[in-house]
């Protein structure tokens, strides 16, 4: 891993941002496996490098649009640590009021559009945020994420086709994990890689090494710079794996089935983003041994924190079901 | 007073709210040429910009819409007929309507989704469907239906300004009609009914082309000396519930005529709330004219026969009154 491109602050950003997700991640799969959530939790472990690479290439002013496995984009895009741990409790203290969930977090302030719950179902709001932008000449960037399984959706091929004959500020990030809930992605489709869709559309399609945070970085960097210019969108495949489950406790509907490649698996999980990019960060001196473990047990207290802080606030009045309806 | 046709009415609402706010823009297919002619002569006055011609990508121009609303526009979606709502059901279902409520009041969808809505101009089942009833089902879409070209451009300017999805239907079978529309500037207030005609023997409920159904079912009526008060809601969520209970209140008997299927129409929610709420003052079952419980056929004659008719609605006024 050699990116001389990359300056030491910026690859301490992406590298913090990285392991941001991966400590929260943990934390939410061991509170879900004590039975402390609600709901289904669908978690981010091994994609990290996506969200903190591309997100890494936009500004504050720049819109996200995320999908259900949606908690490492906020994440990566400066979201609260702490109000989305509320959320994933239902706690009036959440960004949604306990109203969302994890399924559905969003962050307006920051640009955070929200989680969408439905697959594909983002990808048309992401064209419509580009078309605000263009509409009202700003140099805003609109970034959507969506997975393997919204490729196969009308939504993504309707969208990538709207965008571009509008020429619009939409950047389409496909992150394919590998697999659409228990499918592999490859019995879903009989195409390699999911960036050659773009060519039917007429703009650019481009494979990523979804594991690489800094080429994520790169190859964003890219898109943004041709969308800020009025090029148009750009479809980036980022080559991922989905670590664990598709929703933690997955195995109550698999009743002892299996779907995984375990070769596969074993593969993947050797190449870590997270490892990858300690290793770069130590081995390059970025920051000395010391700092680095003072950085990563920070994160660590502070997603415990936000764990305890999340338990002790207090559920939503049942009033509240009748606030935020009609302005 | 200037009159008008429904259409021009609903295209000088349009015009209007684009000249008044600059955020205020229209997306569809053909809205450029106006396939009909509500947007037609937009294009040369506000543009490529805000008179944006799409794709045949229903799903994907209403989430644009979605999209550009959160982001502080005010966009118009035109996609064309009612039925070709089902093919965005998820943007409008999903997204549009909970978003706010989703996200805790961090956003709101300031949205008008806007088609044609109904049956009579014999183009088969795909064109010819009233959507209304499964939108007044799902939580906060707001849903108007206009009857008249009055309604229509006090409606549509509403709907515009609304900071909330509304869905606006307006109907082709009334597109040529004429009436009055001040040439000063007015709004009608969504979730106000208007009482047509006064009557205190029967109140008939009606929305969009039932209501010209019901008030010739009311004049035939009064030729029998029975006095049939005709409301049109104008609004169908939310509707003003008040305006029909008092009217029951007064008359004790009430006919629902709702050109939806059967089952779960509007004509049932509007029985249900009556029956529920004016029950002690009801001298006489509540009576549903709904829609045939057919797809919507092709041939004049069946369509004719398959949509609430004048007769029909006599035979339930003729029930509540035996």
């Amino acid at each position: 891993m050699h990116h001389q491109d990359i300056p030491v602050d910026l690859a301490l950003d992406i590298y913090t941002r990285v392991l941001r997700i991966r400590r929260f991640e943990e934390e939410v799969g061991r509170l879900f496996r004590q039975g402390q959530l609600p709901g289904f939790v669908h978690l981010y472990i091994g994609e990290e490098a996506v969200a903190a690479g591309v997100c890494a290439a936009l500004t504050d002013e720049d819109t996200i649009i995320s999908t259900h496995r949606g908690h490492g984009h906020v994440i990566a895009k400066g979201g609260d640590i702490k109000r989305m741990m509320a959320e994933l409790f239902g706690k009036a203290t959440g960004y949604c009021k306990g109203k969302g969930g994890s399924m559905h977090i969003a962050d307006f302030e920051i640009g955070m559009l929200g989680a969408i719950g439905i697959v594909g179902g983002g990808i048309p709001i992401a064209v419509g945020a580009g078309l605000s932008a263009w509409y009202s000449g700003s140099d805003r960037v609109s970034l959507c994420f969506f997975g393997d399984g919204a490729a196969n959706e009308g939504s993504f091929h309707e969208s990538l086709n709207l965008a571009s004959t509008l020429t619009l500020p939409v950047i389409f990030v496909c992150e394919n994990n590998q697999y659409g809930e228990f499918t592999p992605a490859k019995n879903a489709m009989n195409i390699n890689d999911i960036a050659d869709r773009a060519i039917g559309y007429g703009i650019p399609g481009l494979v990523a090494d979804g594991v690489d945070a800094f080429e994520m970085y790169r190859v964003t960097r890219a898109a943004v710079e041709r969308a800020r210019r009025g090029g148009g969108p750009t479809l980036i495949e980022a080559k991922t794996h989905r670590r664990g489950s598709h929703a933690e406790g997955e195995e109550a509907f698999l009743a002892g089935q299996t779907y995984r490649d375990e070769a596969e698996t074993a593969a993947a999980q050797a190449n870590d983003p997270l490892r990858l990019l300690h290793s770069y960060v130590s081995e390059n001196g970025l920051l000395p041994a010391e700092q680095l473990e003072a950085l990563d047990s920070d994160i660590t207290q502070f997603v415990a924190e936000a764990a305890e802080a999340a338990r002790n606030s207090p559920d939503p009045e049942i009033e509240s079901l009748f606030e935020d309806l009609w302005l | 007073m200037p009159r008008k046709t429904y259409v021009a009415a609903i295209q000088e609402a349009l015009a209007e709210e684009m000249r008044r706010d600059q955020r205020v823009f229209l997306i569809g297919e053909d809205v450029r040429i106006g396939v009909f002619p509500s947007t037609r002569g937009l294009h040369t006055e506000f543009g490529d910009k805000r008179v944006i011609d799409s794709p045949i990508s229903e799903l994907a121009v209403a989430g644009a819409g979605i999209g550009a609303a959160v982001t502080g526009l005010r966009p118009i979606v035109d996609l064309m007929f009612g039925t070709f709502l089902y093919l965005a059901f998820d943007q409008i279902a999903n997204q549009a309507g909970a978003m706010r409520y989703m996200y805790g009041g961090q956003t709101n969808v300031p949205l008008v989704f806007m088609v044609q809505n109904g049956a009579g101009s014999s183009a088969g089942h795909h064109h010819s469907q009233a959507v209304h009833q499964f939108f007044m089902n799902m939580p906060q879409i707001k849903v108007v239906l206009p009857s008249t070209p009055y309604d229509g451009k006090g409606l549509l300017k509403s709907a515009i300004r609304d900071d909330n999805p509304v869905l606006f239907l307006h109907s082709l079978s009334l597109g040529g009609k004429r009436g009055e529309v001040p040439a000063d500037e007015y709004v009608i207030p969504i979730g106000e009914a208007d009482v047509k005609r006064a009557g205190n023997d029967v109140t008939i409920c009606a929305a969009g082309p039932t209501v010209y159904t019901a008030l010739d079912a009311a004049d035939a009526l009064e030729a029998e000396g029975v006095a049939a008060e005709v409301i049109d809601l104008r609004s169908l969520s939310p509707w003003d519930k008040e305006t029909v209970l008092e009217s029951v209140a007064k008359t004790g008997r009430f006919i629902a005529v709702d050109e939806s299927f059967p089952t779960c129409s509007a004509a049932s929610e509007w029985a249900a709330t009556v029956a529920e709420e004016a029950f002690y003052q009801l001298r006489a079952p509540v009576q549903r004219v709904t829609n045939k419980d057919v797809p919507m056929p092709f041939s004049p004659v069946l369509e004719k026969a398959v949509l609430p008719s004048e007769a029909d609605v006599i035979a339930a006024v003729h029930k509540t009154l035996a």
